[in-house]
């Protein structure tokens, strides 16, 4: 009697495992999209990245304009805001279900991965003809897309560069003249700290922005973190002196001990409350304004070079930042998604936009605002229009960011711990870091 | 089962095959014998689907995946990724190689956490639970106020420690520094060797009221009785603890240090929500380990693999746990 049980049992689950089974494999989306036809009356979902001071801020920013948008279509938008903690995982979840949002802002380091995976509407000719032409957008801005020599994966949105905040009074007071060279800086910050204010602040404990920095530095000596063929050369000479000269500034004592630990943008409340001197971020006006300092109080220059007037790759002084728009391909309405990328990407809608987010709008003809005339994000215009360059477009780019992210997190750690930081330490911390990186 | 079995179903089927009329025609062609075998099965159908859905099926599948080689070109069209053999578990055990390396470390950290953090958890809870099995006035509030870690959502308790352990501004370098003056420097804590303590602290902060309740739980059944006849016999508090608290308490033990093992091993809130994405070296617990194995940098089939060898230690050490503790029991049962 009990083996009949057993057997009846095990019969019941492998029974109930098969179909199971069956069903998983079976929901395969044909991603037929409706084409020719009217687009009006259709719904699509928007996921936005967060990009204003709170979700609720993204809301209030975006709603009207899609409202504008429904008028002039028919077609309605339903918003999703999501914060950066989740974007990705959000993304990558609906590229394995196939089950996701028709639209939707990606950061623009991703978009070479994202592109791998194939679940992005490649901007060819025809879909850059639907929204208006690929010639109205920034070049730096459109090579930071998707990998070189294919068709983007997406369009930039929103464009930002990094630059030096300085504050004037603390510069005022110790008779300096902001920097143009690192040596210059060194010095500057060095002068600066005093009485319990530093020279400069860094977000130590934040991946994404070591590796901004990281890459700069290392772009100036001319090299990169992956050869043509896209394997990590993580161990060159000039990437450990980038990375060495990058956590230095703890080391040196230029920047606080605790900037180790910062990764909730502390370093933009002790800018703007006069604990550090400098900072180095990517428009950053809306976030210090918030904190109580007024735009008189600083200055934005170009972020400095390792010699003076630099000119190529010595030259460039940021990476090109910002957040691009996709078209996710399963989507089974393009034409109306493309009908709001093109609204999105419009002048009209570029100024509105970029100047609620204070970033600087990638379509060249929107850039001519007044909004975008103030002193700072004409500097941050420039650098991007001269001196900025794209973090490498390459599939692996995330677990580059991890990984090298997380070496400069705990090279900084130990900095902070008072261990010393030498070519060799730094060497071995990118070393474990490249052999850790997928073969691809 | 079997001697309880054949009688209950046979008073349900009595009324039943009484009832229903329109069914009664197909009713004779099923021998009793195998109505009898069917109804339980048929009742307990419901729980097996979900259970199925819901523990079985995924664990199949990421089974399933970390055979492959599951990175970012073959997410879109996962089945279509190709078979990697064992290449994704012989990377892991590689421990001479960078990514068994890092593995084999992140394991050791996870196992002198979950050993501290299990033990101290224990501990506490089993000195809070014996302090407060006597009735004293405000014993109710305590007990509840005992039980808030337990409580409170995950998330908000650990966001709370993260801020008390900043470095320049924490609560916790105010107290050590600032007033009691016990540290010359201002220690980090979210990052560097501090880390791994900052990570025991929270965890055992957030689970001893467990073993507190069990433990509470466990003793009630303990009859009065043999205290009283122990301290007759002029066995002091101490004796009475080793020699019959501790005892009694065995069977709740057994299961209680299991499932904190298991929590406390598979943890992955606390960490997450202390470090972000990227834990420090001296802190990396495998299960964020694995995290950033497979979402981060997309590597699903490696992440997976890591998974199983995590099952697999898990079961493993759940059944020589349960096997020596069990056999322990039955010897003294004997």
């Amino acid at each position: 009697m009990r083996t009949n049980r057993v057997f009846a049992a095990t019969a019941l689950v492998a029974a109930l495992g098969l179909t199971a089974t069956a069903c998983g494999g079976g929901s395969n989306d044909s991603g037929g999209s409706k084409s020719g036809g009217s687009t009006k009356g259709v719904t699509l979902t928007y996921w936005a990245s967060n990009q204003g001071t709170s979700l609720d801020n993204d809301k209030q920013v975006l709603t009207p304009e899609l409202k504008k948008f429904e008028q002039q279509t028919g077609i309605h938008v339903k918003l999703e805001v999501i914060g950066w903690a989740d974007l990705l995982n959000r993304i990558l979840a609906a590229t394995t279900s196939g089950q996701g949002p028709d639209v939707l802002n990606i950061g623009n380091t991703w978009s070479a991965s994202l592109q791998a995976t194939g679940a992005l509407l490649p901007f060819d000719s025809s879909n850059f003809a639907a929204i208006g032409g690929k010639d109205r957008f920034a070049p730096s801005a459109i090579a930071s897309a998707g990998a070189a020599g294919q068709d983007p994966a997406a369009v930039p949105l929103y464009s930002m560069a990094y630059g030096l905040y300085y504050n004037k009074k603390m510069f005022a007071d110790a008779g300096l003249k902001p920097p143009t060279t690192w040596a210059e800086l060194d010095t500057d910050a060095k002068k600066l700290t005093t009485g319990g204010h530093y020279g400069i602040a860094v977000e130590g404990s934040n991946g994404s922005e070591n590796i901004h920095h990281v890459f700069v530095l290392a772009k100036q000596r001319g090299s990169n973190w992956f050869d043509s063929s896209g394997k990590p050369t993580f161990t060159t000479d000039a990437n450990v002196a980038a990375v060495k000269q990058y956590v230095d500034f703890i080391a040196d004592g230029e920047a606080a001990k605790g900037d180790a630990e910062y990764a909730q943008n502390q370093t933009i409340t002790d800018f703007a409350t006069g604990k550090a001197a400098m900072m180095m971020w990517q428009s950053a006006a809306t976030s210090i304004k918030a904190h109580g300092m007024t735009p008189d109080q600083y200055g934005v220059v170009p972020v400095p070079t390792q010699t003076a007037g630099a000119t190529g790759d010595a030259g460039v002084t940021s990476m090109v930042a910002g957040i691009n728009l996709s078209v996710f391909k399963s989507t089974k309405n393009k034409d109306a998604a493309l009908k709001f990328v093109k609204f999105m990407t419009s002048t009209p809608e570029q100024k509105i936009l970029n100047a609620a987010y204070g970033s600087i709008p990638p379509v060249t003809e929107a850039q001519n605002d007044p909004a975008f005339q103030t002193p700072d994000l004409k500097v941050l215009a420039s650098v991007l229009g001269k001196s900025a360059a794209p973090l490498p477009q390459v599939p692996n780019e995330s677990q580059f960011e991890t990984l090298v992210g997380t070496a400069v997190k705990d090279l900084f750690a130990d900095a902070a711990a008072g261990k010393s930081v030498t070519d060799a330490s730094v060497k071995a911390a990118l070393q474990k870091a490249q052999s850790q990186m997928p073969p691809s | 089962m079997t001697a309880t079995a054949p009688p209950r179903s046979a008073s349900e089927a009595g009324p039943d095959s009484g009832k229903s009329a329109g069914r009664g025609r197909l009713r004779p062609r099923i021998p009793q014998r195998l109505r009898n075998i069917a109804l339980p099965y048929l009742l307990l159908l419901p729980a097996l689907a979900l259970e199925l859905l819901i523990h079985i099926v995924p664990m199949v599948f990421g089974i399933l995946i970390s055979f492959k080689s599951l990175t970012l070109f073959y997410i879109r069209h996962w089945s279509s990724a190709p078979w990697a053999g064992f290449d994704n578990y012989k990377i892991a055990v590689k421990i001479h190689q960078p990514i068994g390396q890092a593995l084999l470390h992140s394991f050791w950290v996870t196992i002198a956490f979950t050993v501290l953090s299990v033990g101290l958890s224990w501990l506490i809870g089993t000195a809070a639970a014996i302090l407060m099995q006597d009735t004293f006035r405000g014993r109710a509030l305590l007990r509840a106020i005992f039980l808030v870690p337990y409580a409170l959502p995950v998330y908000a308790a650990v966001i709370t420690w993260t801020f008390m352990f900043q470095q320049n501004t924490g609560l916790v370098n105010h107290v050590l520094h600032d007033q009691l003056h016990v540290t010359s420097d201002k220690p980090f804590w979210l990052i560097g060797g501090n880390s791994f303590w900052a990570l025991v602290i929270v965890s055992v902060w957030k689970s001893w009221p467990f073993a507190f309740l069990a433990l509470m739980a466990g003793l009630q059944n303990i009859p009065r009785e043999l205290y009283e006849a122990a301290a007759m016999d002029g066995a002091g508090v101490w004796q009475q603890i080793r020699k019959i608290t501790m005892p009694s308490l065995r069977p709740v033990n057994q299961v209680l240090v299991l499932v904190l093992f298991l929590w406390t091993f598979n943890d992955f809130n606390t960490p997450y929500v202390m470090f972000g994405q990227s834990a420090p070296h001296q802190a990396d617990l495998i299960s964020i380990h694995i995290y950033q194995s497979s979402f981060i940098t997309w590597n699903f089939g490696s992440g997976s693999a890591m998974s199983v060898l995590l099952l697999l230690f898990l079961l493993l050490v759940t059944a020589v746990y349960l096997l020596i503790t069990s056999r322990r029991r039955g010897d003294a049962d004997a």
